[in-house]
């Protein structure tokens, strides 16, 4: 049997056009060894749910820099789990604000990565997420 | 029968992408269920997309797949293959961000693949992947590979009917006919033809296949140079026709999906098509026969035999002929 791969959606769910971030961590993930399956911009919870789906993902990395985050994440939460899929770990970067960090904690997000956050620390907690 | 088979022949989606992955890792699940779903497999048309980055090749994947679904309303599966790095193993596969006219259709399957080290242009469990949406019902297999040069072939193998996709400005007369990508193509198609050069890209492929089928003579009558379509020697030639397109517009699709629809006949009458499914058939009983042959070998026997062996072809007091003859014959009755 080969060697199994982590395989991570990254996605920017709404419409804010800002990739930077989005690429670079798709880049270090890549480097990392993993698999990163890239949907771009503009992204419904719908659009995101199924590709998770289709490509049997382990992580969702969410890219959110437009402030709506806590509509975006319950929603996306929710229909992972209506699809089967409850076991996949979903991490949220851009600009979170941290009051809001603990009440998505509580709805079963992963990992929360404002800016100034390093790839190292995200590869290490996708790679323990996975485990 | 393993549930996981069953739910997928239901048509269970999650199951279908989790059995996906046991049959690209080569786990022992995944392969009961090849087993197990192979009676199910060869009612699909298995379409190849081959070229150059950059040439268009998921815009046209995209394209295509709206096509089938909208008229034929057949269930269609993309597999979109992108190259890991050699350096770290790891991949982004982006082709998905050219089809998102196609999310929301559950006729529609999409799955992304890292080349994994293979070099030939597709995954090594590609061939294994399209034989799960065969049996999985998906009649339409589009498969896209890695952007390709000159050498990357191998969807040849695999597809009945293999796309090769060129651009205007993407190169000279000379490129058109050097061997490779251009020899394994069934339909061939210029993208991104309202660029300038269109003429000039085309006139280059016509040349290519005039070279290798000429269907024309020149010759003088009465002073006169005069063309004359010259003989059609095998009725059984599929001289692959050229379709431009311009895929972000959606401009000559549907005369694209009329050339491989007459590829598919053509296979179809000249038997072609089902000696195609057996030479990837053999291609695939032969690699697995490798396999098999080696594991088998190396089970068997003891590393420190081998080691000997080893020793004695560096010390160059056996070739590597013989050495590899006193193993096989050492071990005979065990493989």
């Amino acid at each position: 049997m080969t060697e199994k791969k982590i395989r991570v959606l990254v996605a920017k769910p709404g419409l804010d056009g800002h990739d930077r971030g989005a690429k670079v961590v798709a880049r270090a993930l890549r480097d990392a060894g993993m698999e990163v399956i890239y949907t771009g911009l503009r992204q419904t919870p719908e659009m995101i749910a199924e590709a998770a789906l289709q490509e049997d993902v382990d992580v969702v990395g969410l890219s959110i820099l437009s402030g709506a985050h806590m509509a975006l994440a319950p929603r996306i939460l929710e229909l992972l789990k209506a699809n089967g899929q409850d076991k996949v770990c979903v991490f949220i970067g851009g600009i979170i604000p941290d009051e809001d960090m603990p009440r998505l904690k509580e709805m079963g997000i992963t990992g929360i990565y404002g800016p100034g956050a390093s790839t190292e620390d995200i590869i290490k907690d996708v790679r323990e997420a996975v485990k | 029968m393993m549930s996981l088979t069953k739910s997928v022949l239901e048509g269970n989606r999650l199951a279908l992408a989790r059995l996906l992955t046991q049959v690209e890792n080569n786990s022992p699940d995944g392969r009961s269920a090849l087993v197990e779903l192979f009676p199910y497999t060869g009612k699909s048309h298995l379409i190849g997309v081959t070229g150059a980055p950059g040439t268009g090749k998921s815009s046209l994947v995209n394209q295509l797949a709206l096509l089938y679904r909208k008229s034929h309303e057949k269930k269609v599966a993309i597999v979109a293959v992108d190259p890991s790095s050699p350096f770290t193993g790891g991949a982004v596969l982006g082709d998905r961000v050219r089809m998102r006219d196609l999310s929301g259709d559950s006729g529609v399957f999409i799955r992304s693949m890292a080349s994994r080290g293979s070099l030939g242009g597709i995954a090594q469990a590609t061939a294994a992947i399209a034989q799960v949406f065969d049996a999985a019902g998906y009649e339409i297999i589009i498969i896209e590979t890695v952007g390709a040069g000159q050498s990357e072939v191998d969807i040849a193998r695999l597809a009945h009917t293999t796309l090769v996709v060129e651009a205007p400005g993407f190169g000279d007369d000379i490129q058109a006919i050097k061997a490779g990508i251009l020899e394994i193509a069934d339909v061939l198609v210029i993208n991104k033809a309202d660029r300038p050069g269109v003429e000039n890209t085309e006139r280059a492929l016509r040349t290519t296949l005039e070279l290798a089928h000429p269907t024309t003579r020149v010759f003088r009558h009465h002073g006169q140079a005069m063309t004359v379509a010259g003989p059609v020697t095998d009725p059984n030639l599929w001289i692959p026709p050229i379709n431009k397109t311009v895929a972000t517009e959606g401009k000559g699709i549907a005369e694209l999906a009329e050339s491989i629809a007459r590829h598919a006949e053509h296979l179809r009458q000249s038997g072609d098509w089902t000696a195609r499914d057996r030479a990837r058939l053999g291609s695939e009983m032969e690699a697995l026969l490798q396999e098999t042959l080696m594991t088998r070998f190396f089970e068997n026997i003891q590393q420190e035999k081998y080691e000997q062996v080893m020793q004695k072809v560096l010390n160059r007091d056996l070739s590597p002929y013989e050495a590899v003859k006193s193993l096989l014959n050492d071990h005979k009755a065990n493989l």
